[in-house]
């Protein structure tokens, strides 16, 4: 047998929302099945392709996880003819669920309604690493994985209802959860008689056919969110909800500087207090565990603790020199033609700027949550991870448990935008269970999220491009320099976040190499190429752009913070430099930045999104700034910025509208149009949805959102001091063109539209005032500054 | 400690708790509700909030001993699934939400609002929405909802 029935491993583990919602799944019932012994028919003998080695991408046969290359993995179908399927990737607010429940639904030709999806729960999902990446798409909707199970599913079921009507399978049709004899409708017979409640026993075909995008009829039209009910009535179980017979509550004590760690601990501070179960101490890791929550709350607030001063953070006011001047480093090269000193020195004009770009913060609207239930050497961890297999890796570890006796279940959080405080306080959570043996629900407080989540990386980002005669660039150079410090733990770093780090667990080591090898092929992942280069390596040039001569050199340094992916990880800063230079360059040449972005652009995707977001913006044609500057008062203008998402993982371009208020340096955005290729469209609504989303959270970055610290600890903790835009901003007009291509690949959504805002932003600035904006955030003083140096 | 009582959403409970706890946890601890939550115990976001005595208050820095004897209302008593609130009506079928997590913030500010100014100018919701939060930024879709909601309460 390929896996384990859900109950038999998962069913005690769930709580009392998860197991009425397997039961109205039919699952319960399939266990029944299974209980009572009924045969498991193995359907081998029908002569379906039992191929080993399916195509699988990001999913793992992880040892104790349903194997991925097994269909019973990801679906099973009950009596009633319900289909459940089960999917590594998880829903944290980007819409992947219902597009899954649509991908499902379509390919087993069922009502959406029909289909329940299980996601990221260690005993019974397949492993397919991390939800992040903007990799959802590619992984679980190309032909392999979720997507190729359904299909083979489908396949299998149409020659079990062939064998079932005696009818050969050319004559029939799936439709609406049965087998139907094609122009006799009354003649069919239901999935639940040909399969309920049993397993398929198959591997999953990798030559099972897909649906053509051509018949589609659940996917690629608008499905509605199916929690959004449940959440809106105040129904719906978040992680935060998540309360276990026994639970008590816990608080944990931070350090109260970066570098800080503990001298002694007087637990006598807070003996007495109402509530108090227990202080835990574990090297420099502090927390209190109480009855209630408010309990906790306040002991940990009275607990004393003698820490070390820290060890000191470099001044913020000249932060991006220090990161510039940084030894050792470690140096990548992403292309490089070997020509550009010599293509420069010859160039009509040579233009240099440098960018800056800061930490900033995933800023969750809830803070990290988690309830762990750590007894023994069993642990059952609720957590709203990312990657609930590499968490029970890692669990395991700081745990001291086997990784088989740890069970991660995923529940939703609040939207995490990456690596926010999840996998740090679901070790908090764990380790504070087990220093009790009972059940502990932690959430952070405000600070302490803010203070001690992986910040996005800051860079200083230096361009440098010439221009022939003509106006066309003949060489592009970009160097950048960005720190990091741990990121996600995966399956064996738990020193990555700070709660591992606190209990003594190593971060990723910082390994300088310099000079940096020649690259081998070419990857543009972390778009520091730009979309205008070639990107040759080898005889191959794979880039989306017509420079050759080109040349990325991208240098990492260590970070006092601890550093990870935020949405569009170092992809949106280098854009923001590339897509701002180009506008540079545009100005420069006097040429419309439109056209002038299309004169290098060769890669079809791209080109069509820039010309499909100018025409749907209505941009006149001409060169930026707009003609008849006036210096004083309210200035309007549009700005243009594109990209190829990691090179191609996604085609987006962006017109932003803005005012700027030049006497009190307000920028306002007024509109934002955006065009956007995924390849075959799975929920156009849903698309829309994230693309408004990434146009305005891009939006609040870059007009607001700036970590901030003094000599010793972070100081942007809380939303008084971490700048972000409220619901009552004066919210822009977002127009979204979906570009379908129903005959490509899919690809990732959700980081595309924030990657390109800031350069929009600042180049409609640049439009509106002929002032450019070099350092995000656009802060006013930032403007004003910039207007004052205009000519 | 000492008793507190508050009538939620209809009924009548009494508390045994720490009357500084703030009313926040006498609702999603002791009553297990699922409306109201932290977000940042701060009265920064509105993530907490619920209409206490007709007001939208953040519960999160409200403590108990100040509402004792109050009405209380929250995201769970407004609407049902079968039955949803205008404006729970509306966020449904703008689908405006990603994360879902600010969203009792969202309805029960926008309620407090209208309930007693049903006819508020776009100005007015603004200027009520100015202190929430949203992270995912679906404010396009939240404020499309909360007119469509005024639209449908004003009849």
């Amino acid at each position: 047998m390929s896996r384990q029935a859900p109950h038999s491993t998962s069913l005690s583990g769930l709580t009392p929302d998860a197991q009425g919602a397997l039961e109205r799944a039919g699952l319960s019932r399939r266990a029944f099945l299974q209980g009572a012994g009924v045969l498991i028919v193995s359907f081998s003998a029908l002569g379906k392709a039992a191929t080993a080695g399916a195509q699988l991408f990001g999913a793992r046969s992880t040892p104790g996880a349903p194997s991925p290359d097994q269909l019973d993995s990801w679906i099973a179908i009950a009596a009633d003819g319900r289909v459940t399927a089960y999917t590594g990737k998880s829903e944290i607010g980007q819409g992947i669920s219902t597009a899954q429940m649509q991908l499902v639904a379509e390919e087993l030709c069922v009502p959406f309604d029909n289909v329940h999806l299980i996601y990221c729960e260690t005993p019974i999902t397949p492993d397919e690493g991390v939800t992040s990446g903007s990799q959802s798409h590619p992984t679980n909707f190309n032909h392999r994985n979720l997507a190729q199970a359904a299909a083979t599913a489908r396949e299998t079921l149409m020659q079990l209802g062939s064998r079932h009507l005696g009818v050969p399978a050319a004559s029939l049709v799936a439709r609406d959860g049965a087998i139907h004899i094609k122009n006799q409708p009354a003649k069919k017979v239901g999935y639940g008689t040909l399969i309920g409640g049993k397993h398929f026993d198959l591997h999953v075909d990798p030559h099972a056919k897909r649906k053509p995008a051509s018949e589609w009829t659940i996917l690629g039209t608008p499905a509605k969110q199916p929690d959004l009910p449940a959440i809106v009535t105040g129904q719906f179980e978040f992680v935060h909800n998540v309360r276990l017979p026994g639970m008590l509550h816990g608080e944990v004590v931070r350090p109260p500087e970066v570098g800080a760690t503990v001298i002694g601990v007087d637990e006598g501070s807070v003996s007495g207090m109402p509530g108090v179960v227990k202080v835990v101490v574990r090297k420099n890791f502090v927390g209190v565990v109480a009855q209630k929550p408010w309990q906790a709350i306040q002991a940990a607030k009275k607990l004393k603790v003698r820490w070390s001063p820290g060890k000191g953070l470099p001044p913020q006011a000249n932060y991006y020199e220090h990161l510039r001047n940084q030894k050792p480093t470690r140096d990548s090269l992403s292309v490089d033609s070997k020509d550009v000193p010599e293509k420069l020195a010859a160039a009509a004009t040579v233009l240099k700027a440098t960018y800056y770009y800061p930490y900033q913060m995933h800023g969750s609207m809830g803070t990290s949550c988690a309830v762990a239930d750590v007894r023994g050497n069993h642990a059952t961890i609720y957590s709203p991870t990312q990657g609930v297999w590499p968490l029970r890796g890692s669990l395991a570890m700081l745990l001291g448990l086997d990784q088989e006796n740890v069970k991660v279940l995923f529940r939703r959080g609040a939207g995490c935008y990456g690596l926010n405080g999840a996998d740090a306080v679901s070790y908090d959570a764990a380790i504070l269970s087990q220093a009790v043996g009972k059940p502990v629900r932690v959430q952070l407080s405000r600070k302490d999220e803010m203070a001690w989540e992986n910040f996005g990386y800051a860079f200083v980002m230096d361009e440098r491009a010439g221009l022939d005669a003509h106006g066309n660039i003949v060489a592009w150079e970009h160097e950048a320099w960005f720190p990091v410090h741990g990121s996600r733990p995966g399956y064996d770093t738990p020193g990555n976040v700070i709660t591992g780090a606190l209990v003594g667990f190593q971060s990723r080591p910082f390994e300088p190499r310099s000079p940096a090898p020649e690259p081998r092929r070419f990857e543009n992942h972390d778009n520091s190429v730009p979309s205008y280069c070639a990107g040759k390596v080898g005889d191959k040039s794979e880039g989306t752009g017509t420079i050759e001569s080109e040349r990325v050199l991208i240098h990492t340094v260590p970070s006092p913070f601890f550093t990870g992916p935020l949405r569009s990880p170092a992809r949106l800063q280098n854009t923001f430099a590339h897509e701002s230079f180009m506008d540079e360059l545009a100005a420069q040449a006097k040429v419309d930045p439109v056209a002038f972005r299309l004169r290098h652009l060769s890669f079809p995707r791209l080109r069509d999104v820039v010309t499909a977001a100018a025409g749907a913006a209505k941009c006149d044609a001409r060169p930026s700034p707009k003609p008849d500057l006036q210096k004083t008062g309210v200035a309007s203008g549009r700005g243009m910025a594109c990209v190829a998402y990691e090179g191609g993982n996604g085609y987006t371009a962006v017109v932003a509208e803005v005012a700027v208020d030049q006497d009190s340096g307000r920028i306002v955005v007024k509109r934002f149009v955006v065009s956007i290729d995924v390849g075959p469209i799975s929920n156009p609504d849903g698309l829309k949805n994230q693309m408004e989303g990434g146009a305005l959270q891009g939006m609040s970055r870059v007009l607001g959102e700036e970590v901030t610290w003094d000599d010793r600890k972070v100081t942007s903790i809380d939303w008084a001091t971490y700048h972000t835009q409220f619901l009552g901003i004066e919210v822009p007009q977002v127009d979204v063109v979906l570009l379908n291509r129903p005959d490509d690949a899919a690809t990732g959504a959700g980081e595309t539209s924030i990657t390109v805002v800031a350069a929009a932003i600042g180049n409609a600035v640049f439009d509106a005032t002929g002032a450019r904006l070099r350092e995000a955030p656009f802060t006013s003083d930032r403007v004003k500054a910039a207007l004052k140096l205009r000519a | 400690m000492s008793s507190i009582t508050l009538k939620v959403n209809g009924t009548t409970h009494t508390f045994d708790l720490d009357p500084s706890t703030p009313l926040l946890y006498a609702l999603s601890d002791e009553l297990g509700l699922r409306g109201p939550k932290f977000g940042c115990g701060l009265g920064e976001c509105g993530a907490c909030t619920v209409i206490v005595n007709g007001e939208a208050t953040r519960s999160c820095v409200t403590p108990l001993q100040l509402v004792h004897g109050a009405e209380i209302t929250t995201l769970e008593g407004i609407g049902t699934i079968e039955k949803p609130h205008p404006l729970q009506k509306a966020f449904i079928e703008e689908q405006a939400a990603q994360c879902g997590f600010c969203i009792n913030a969202v309805i029960m500010t926008a309620k407090a609002l209208l309930d007693t100014n049903p006819k508020a100018s776009d100005e007015e919701i603004r200027e009520a929405m100015s202190n929430v939060l949203c992270r995912c930024f679906t404010h396009v879709r939240m404020m499309r909802a909360i007119h469509r909601a005024r639209r449908e309460m004003a009849g």
